[in-house]
């Protein structure tokens, strides 16, 4: 579609549990800096497939290409290390924390001093929590939890935490960000809010992001590229204007007028 | 109104994290230390330094232990007191088989031991977790005891298998008697204090809460929790040791391994869900329910009814009013003292007015 470079590129990529078939023969790319939109039915295989980009699952088959480096396998700490941040469906916050500690730990792999240097304020550590702290900031004044960030994050509303967990995703400073249902159980105000937010990621850090998505006036609205799936298969790639005329798609996803 | 916040505003990040930021807090803290260090050893009389003050102030430093590690790592122990008496008979075996070697040096490397005996139990936790884990701190709890009680290297091939702690002499100076051994505790107990919280503001101590949170959320942002997981076992362990050293060379005056049986585990389990999981006032406030409560209650009772209701009634007595407090907290309460502390406060800082 563009003639960007890929980030991502995924090749036959095959994932069952127990012989269920979650995902069958899945290819597509990700082009740099772009914004991808994943829909499709529940259960089509979405969630699995960001799961088996960030190595939470290993696929069956296939092979992942990701930022010039081929693999089939990894873990998940190894993902997060090569600059892939994510969201969660179910909000994944560490709840007994403060904004503020849920951020910071989003930048644990930037660290650089070790903890006996942090226990005991010497050494690099100093310096580095300074800066650290400074980084985290960044992030919540762009996403304008402010108010929040002394407050223990399981008491704050769901649109909120919603909010604080991509803060703590775009920590890692990201080079790319999947969000699983970044907008899911949100009124039109806070779904505008959250995809202003998404759209200022990829402006201001220029972060290539997958999303899941449902509604699918958000995801024409923000997405470059639109990735289809159903029952595991992909049955739509391609800008959003050419998937929504697909009439695979129109039967599968949207729906047709009867 | 005692408790003011306004006007206080951190300028630096420092600042801002530092661990008594409002002004009150802090004077009430130094008056707090002015008054353990300077007040208490003028005051007090030998049966209260060796029998209620170093008991408290010993087993508020293993259940500081014990918090860092199921109330910050979520990992559940019930080998405390195991990893306690490791402590105690390495700095007993290093003093007495390492010729001069300094009572602070094997006071260090009995806590070093215990941290690593933490790490060795801690390794299963890699694997399971929740209360199947406990069932892997529990066999350090058995294994450990019978070590101590099986080999009679341990204890200096002692017939009794009961050994006479040496005296306490720190850079020359004979803290042995019961007001050098509260100042030794109780310098001990605060340092280490210190530390321990300096440790859960810091990565580490985010690390932890993380893997106690949400393990698979930490994991995909990047945390290693096998190495989260062993250091909270270690530096747990390490803290329990220098505790259990404590507790037999500054307490009991003997080394004895029943002193450190599963009971001790549960005492100091107890003093963490009491006071509250997850906070360094905490297991002080913990401790000193449990251990400083019954004295009290005791002395209440044979002060005021000792001639009206028989001696074994009075007791049971006291142990129906502390189970029943114990009860009362947890309902009213259930993230422990530490918890109250903490709704006082916010009140206070109300107050006269409710919101």
């Amino acid at each position: 579609m563009t003639a960007r470079n890929p980030l991502l590129t995924l090749e036959h990529i095959s994932l069952s549990f127990k012989g269920v078939k979650a995902i069958t023969d899945m290819s597509f790319s990700v082009a740099e800096g772009e914004i991808c939109a994943l829909i499709g039915p529940n259960g089509a295989g979405k969630s699995s497939l960001l799961n088996v980009i960030n190595g939470v699952y290993q696929p069956d088959d296939g092979i992942i290409t990701y930022d010039g480096e081929i693999r089939t396998a990894m873990r998940p700490h190894h993902a997060a290390e090569r600059g892939i941040a994510r969201t969660f469906q179910n909000i994944a916050l560490f709840k007994g924390m403060s904004v503020l500690d849920n951020v910071l730990t989003g930048r644990n792999l930037k660290v650089q001093s070790s903890w006996l240097e942090q226990a005991f304020n010497v050494g690099r550590a100093p310096k580095e929590a300074l800066v650290q702290r400074q980084k985290a900031e960044e992030i919540i004044e762009f996403l304008r939890i402010q108010p929040w960030r002394g407050s223990l994050v399981g008491g704050l509303p769901y649109g909120l935490q919603k909010r604080v967990e991509l803060a703590r995703a775009l920590a890692a400073e990201p080079k790319l960000l999947l969000l699983d249902e970044p907008m899911a159980g949100m009124n039109r105000d806070e779904k505008a809010e959250m995809s202003r937010f998404i759209v200022d990621t990829q402006r201001e850090f220029g972060t290539t992001i997958v999303l899941i998505e449902h509604d699918i006036g958000v995801v024409m609205a923000l997405s470059q590229h639109l990735v289809v799936l159903d029952y595991g298969k992909k049955i739509g790639d391609g800008p959003p204007e050419a998937v929504r005329n697909n009439p695979e798609v129109i039967a599968a996803y949207l729906g047709t007028r009867h | 109104m005692l408790y003011r916040e306004s006007g206080q505003f951190s300028t630096s990040y420092p600042a801002d994290r530092r661990i008594f930021r409002l002004y009150q807090e802090r004077w009430a803290f130094y008056l707090l230390l002015a008054a353990a260090f300077l007040l208490i050893p003028w005051l007090g009389n030998d049966y209260w330094f060796s029998a209620i003050l170093i008991p408290f102030l010993v087993l508020s430093l293993a259940a500081l232990g014990l918090n860092l590690l199921t109330g910050y790592a979520g990992q559940l122990s019930l080998g405390s007191a195991a990893f306690m008496a490791v402590g105690a008979f390495a700095a007993y075996n290093s003093h007495l088989r390492i010729e001069g070697l300094p009572f602070l040096l094997s006071l260090l490397l009995g806590g070093v031991v215990a941290g690593l005996t933490g790490v060795v139990f801690g390794l299963p936790s890699l694997r399971i977790k929740g209360f199947y884990i406990l069932v892997s701190t529990l066999a350090a709890q058995f294994f450990v005891l019978w070590v101590f009680t099986t080999f009679a290297w341990f204890s200096n091939d002692s017939s009794s298998g009961v050994i006479t702690a040496p005296p306490l002499v720190i850079l020359g100076h004979d803290f042995s008697s019961p007001q050098g051994r509260y100042l030794f505790t109780l310098t001990v107990v605060v340092a280490l204090g210190f530390l321990a919280k300096s440790i859960v503001g810091s990565e580490l101590g985010r690390n932890w809460m993380a893997v106690r949170d949400m393990d698979k959320a930490a994991e995909v942002i990047g945390i290693a929790l096998p190495k989260a997981k062993l250091l909270a076992f270690a530096i747990s362990s390490f803290y329990l040791g220098i505790a259990g050293s404590l507790w037999a060379f500054c307490y009991l005056g003997t080394v004895e391994p029943h002193g450190f049986d599963l009971s001790r585990s549960f005492q100091i389990l107890f003093i963490i869900i009491i006071g509250g999981m997850g906070s360094i006032l905490g297991n002080f406030l913990g401790a000193a329910f449990i251990v400083l409560l019954p004295i009290l209650l005791s002395h209440i009772a044979s002060g005021l009814l000792a001639d009206t209701i028989d001696a074994g009634q009075l007791e049971n007595c006291q142990k129906i009013i502390f189970g029943g407090l114990i009860i009362f907290f947890l309902i009213k309460e259930p993230d422990g003292l530490a918890k109250i502390y903490q709704t006082c406060k916010q009140r206070l800082q109300v107050w006269p007015l409710r919101f």
